[in-house]
């Protein structure tokens, strides 16, 4: 589990790497910059959800552990 | 772990009423703006926490009936659910307005105190209270049998005081918040059908999410109360 988050972080810190060179003529980097940026709130907010439900999908894993063993 | 298929259907349908409700098309309204996007967040809130108060009164009723623990876990996990789900409504309500209400822009906006003799306001505020000393008189009790009958009872109280306190009177009084006509964001003159697209969905997932939370509440709980009994013997 611990190998994976390290993993997970590590990407992350690639994913914004990329997004730095990128800048103009991408094609995720204009539509994030379409609409007046709506799409990066869409982005930003998702991470959270998604963030939430990982959380969730945890403990929902660890109280079945616990049950098992009771 | 129990990832049974509800608990996806909840982020498949959040996720929807999160991508759906910031960039799908919305009415133009004046005074509302873009801020009618709240209906999917703000009034899901408290649709979550009619519904979870609901199958928390259920529960109690079944407590009252059978007398099995487990079912007075089951109330009092989803009556807490249910009234966290109404302060973040509260919250999100009280930002909500600030910038539509408290706007001097909007002709029916007199000065702050006026939107704090809001009926709707003061109704929830009510029922949150109500609910709120339902967790106090719960945690005043030591006897178990004896807490969860006097909780039971009371949960019904407190759910028979919904009524009056966010459905009738609100209603009875003038107000800026809508709905005053009828059931809000329910009445088909009020949202259109683009909106319905995402708006019932988002009900669907919230009440979902908030019915998932309190099973994890009710399976802590259990365990803790194995472990009880154990450490007993």
């Amino acid at each position: 589990m611990k190998n994976k988050l390290i993993a997970f972080i590590l990407s992350m810190g690639i994913l914004g790497a990329r997004a730095q060179e990128a800048s103009n003529n991408d094609s995720m980097a204009s539509l994030m910059r379409s609409n007046g940026k709506i799409y990066v709130v869409v982005a930003v907010v998702l991470t959270i959800l998604l963030g939430l439900f990982a959380y969730l999908i945890r403990l929902d894993r660890k109280i079945s552990k616990l049950e098992k063993e009771a | 772990m129990r990832l049974t298929w509800w608990k996806i259907t909840a982020i498949v349908l959040l996720v929807y009423a999160v991508i759906g409700g910031l960039l799908l098309p919305v009415p133009e309204l004046t005074q509302l703006g873009e801020t009618i996007r709240n209906l999917y967040y703000h009034v899901c809130m408290w649709f979550a926490m009619m519904i979870l108060f609901t199958i928390s009164i259920a529960q109690s009723i079944k407590y009252l009936r059978t007398g099995s623990i487990e079912h007075d876990i089951k109330a009092s996990s989803y009556a807490g659910v249910g009234t966290y789900l109404g302060l973040l409504g509260y919250a999100t309500g009280a930002i909500w307005a600030s910038y539509t209400w408290a706007d001097p822009n909007n002709p029916a906006f007199a000065s702050f105190g006026s939107i704090m003799r809001e009926p709707k306001l003061i109704g929830a505020a009510i029922a949150l209270l109500i609910y709120g000393a339902y967790f106090i008189l719960r945690s005043s009790i030591t006897d178990m049998d004896q807490r969860a009958r006097v909780s039971a009872v009371y949960n019904i109280f407190a759910y028979a005081m919904l009524f009056p306190s966010i459905w009738i009177i609100p209603r009875l009084l003038p107000s800026l918040h809508p709905g005053q006509e009828g059931n809000p964001a329910l009445n088909f003159n009020d949202i259109d059908a683009r909106m319905r697209m995402v708006f019932y969905p988002a009900v669907i997932g919230w009440t979902l999410l908030g019915a998932w939370i309190s099973t994890l509440k009710i399976r802590h709980k259990i365990l803790l109360e194995q472990k009880w009994f154990s450490h007993e013997k």
